[in-house]
């Protein structure tokens, strides 16, 4: 079995983002970069579907600059088995990104992509889904741990995605209203919630092995596909600011200023 | 031709708010570009639904009724929302950012080779779409180039649309779907039980975080608050991962996103992520004792107390306040 995982280069989720004056974009100096927190987790359940016996290869791929090769080490040194850099220094929208990542899949006859939910940078939660129907592949989104972060089976290591025979999968969703279970038949595209499992950290030994494990590089116009974006950013601003409050003496004047100034008990 | 799509999500027998914002938004998008608004309801025995959402003022309802609806699954969804784009001449279809939203609409988009914008907040009179982006830390202006064109709108971003004003012609469709378009199959869906309101429609939400250190306090220590005001429970995605409350309680950047009249925030620092699923809530009121939290810095009351003295105490005063 083949799993692909997609991996994204995004700004810190602990750092401060701010919009530049002209609207241009955010800025970036000092900015630390990491990979998408989701797709840590898509690495996680890749790496535990492949298993102790090596039943799968892990591939990673990701779209953009050079930059992104660090991300890909990351994914390396957990244990992933080699990496593909699309470089596309252009703007791109979730679609372009899903035409490059069908190409990729085709071309590297995945049995399954494993991809973040969303990216922190975008929070677009579109990639996956347009993937999966450029491939004309089932979808299973919002993946998650049926039996919860805190079960002996994530403790073990057990993979929360189900694959039986390497024909079918069963997945647990994250939806409206509780969790959904679905099957699917491979191959398949699933996209991965935070609770599916804790990713793991890269060892030491697995951060020396990685720098020798295979990176390519693809310049995104030697693949024949249309990134024209449909989707453009004209401009960003700064959210707007909301008033400061004021700080309560106790309890009692709580319940005073709710009722009578703010009048909504 | 410049008509408007609206995808009109039903639950357990009824529209949820979602989707009525979803019909304002698609009836707003249809001012814009001079076009009708229409909705589409999928489903299996749904004639009363599509009874009811044909008092929305939209111009015509598609009702897809057909056992192989019966459940939600994107798949066969996209397939029917793509053919009925392709027929009937939209331009913009919309859907509320909701788990169904989300997971349908970027599929129907590919499909149909369109550009999309996702939890769409504004629509701007010259057609380009306000999404947050960086956990709301930026808002963006977005130009899908192009028709159709596709955008979820978060639950949030407007009044919801009301009944009245005649009623809408309802017309039959049927969708051919092929082998691939019905290849998942549902299994289950285990339900979260709850009495309570459903956290994007509650007037009031309670939530509480990693400081209430356990499932058991969450019962304890919270739900009388919650129950007092008849209000909802909401989470901080820490008090989630650690498996204090189920994870359709989580709110956030990645989890729900609200706007009630007043959110009390009990024990929770105040991450940006969580920030970004609660902001727009008319009145905040953090209790936390960390008097640097960043919580206070969004709260329009904020407590500083140890929550296990300041939430009964809290309690207490509000069943007075009833009484």
């Amino acid at each position: 079995m083949k799993i692909l995982v997609t991996v994204k280069r995004v700004p810190d989720p602990n750092a401060a983002i701010k919009v530049k004056p002209d609207g241009s974009g955010i800025v970036t100096e000092n900015l630390k970069y990491v990979v998408n927190p989701f797709d840590e987790i898509g690495i996680e359940e890749a790496l535990r579907l492949k298993g102790k016996g090596g039943e799968a290869e892990v591939v990673l791929v990701s779209v953009g600059g050079k930059a992104s090769s660090e991300q890909l080490r990351t994914g390396l040194a957990m244990g992933a088995d080699r990496a593909i850099l699309v470089l596309a220094e252009q703007e791109l929208d979730s679609l372009a990104v899903a035409r490059i990542f069908e190409k990729i899949a085709r071309d590297e006859k995945a049995d399954l992509v494993l991809m973040g939910k969303q990216a922190i940078d975008d929070d677009a939660n579109q990639t996956g889904q347009m993937l999966a129907a450029l491939l004309g592949w089932p979808q299973a989104t919002f993946a998650s741990k049926a039996e919860g972060l805190d079960s002996e089976n994530e403790k073990k290591g057990i993979p929360g995605v189900v694959i039986s025979d390497g024909k079918g999968a069963q997945v647990a969703r994250e939806v409206d209203g509780g969790l959904e279970t679905i099957q699917l038949p491979l191959p398949a595209v699933v996209t991965v919630d935070l609770r599916l499992n804790t990713p793991r950290y890269a060892s030491l030994p697995g951060i020396m092995k990685a720098r020798k494990k295979e990176m390519k590089e693809i310049p995104v116009d030697s693949l024949g596909v249309d990134v024209t974006p449909k989707a453009k950013v004209l401009k960003l601003a700064p959210p707007p600011a909301r008033q400061a409050g004021r700080k309560v003496g106790s309890v009692q004047e709580l319940v005073q200023v709710l009722h009578t100034e703010a009048k909504v008990i | 031709m410049g008509n408007v799509l609206v995808f009109a999500e039903h639950q357990h027998h009824k529209f949820p708010k979602s989707t009525q914002v979803a019909i304002a938004a698609g009836k707003e998008a249809a001012r814009i570009v001079g076009g009708d608004c229409y909705a589409v309801i999928l489903g299996k025995g749904i004639d009363a639904l599509a009874n009811e959402l044909a008092e929305y003022g939209v111009k015509k309802v598609f009702s897809v009724d057909d056992a192989a609806f019966e459940h939600y699954l994107a798949g066969t969804y996209a397939a029917a929302v793509t053919q009925l784009v392709k027929e009937k001449g939209v331009e913009i279809i919309v859907a509320a950012a909701t788990a169904a939203g989300k997971d349908l609409l970027p599929r129907a988009a590919a499909l149909l080779g369109a550009g999309m914008a996702s939890e769409v907040v504004t629509f701007n009179a010259d057609g380009t779409f306000e999404r947050p982006m960086y956990a709301g830390n930026a808002v963006a202006t977005v130009k899908l180039e192009g028709s159709p064109k596709v955008v979820t709108v978060r639950a949030t971003a407007m009044d919801p649309a009301t009944k009245g004003g005649g009623k809408a012609e309802i017309e039959k469709v049927s969708i051919s779907l092929d082998a691939a378009a019905q290849a998942v199959k549902f299994v289950s869906f285990s339900e979260t039980k709850s009495n309570r309101p459903v956290l994007t429609e509650a007037r009031i939400i309670v939530s509480g975080g990693r400081a209430l250190k356990s499932a058991e306090n969450f019962k304890t220590v919270l739900e009388p608050l919650v129950d007092v005001l008849g209000a909802a429970m909401g989470a901080s995605r820490a008090a989630v991962d650690a498996g204090f409350v189920p994870n359709d309680l989580q709110i956030g950047q990645t989890g729900k996103v609200v706007a009630p009249d007043l959110y009390i925030a009990v024990g929770i620092s105040g991450a940006i992520q969580h920030v970004a699923g609660m902001k727009d809530s008319k009145t905040i009121v953090a209790i936390n004792k960390d008097e640097e939290a960043p919580i206070f810095q969004v709260a329009d009351y904020g407590l500083v107390a140890d929550l296990f003295k300041a939430v009964p105490e809290l309690k207490e005063e509000l069943e007075k306040l009833k009484h």
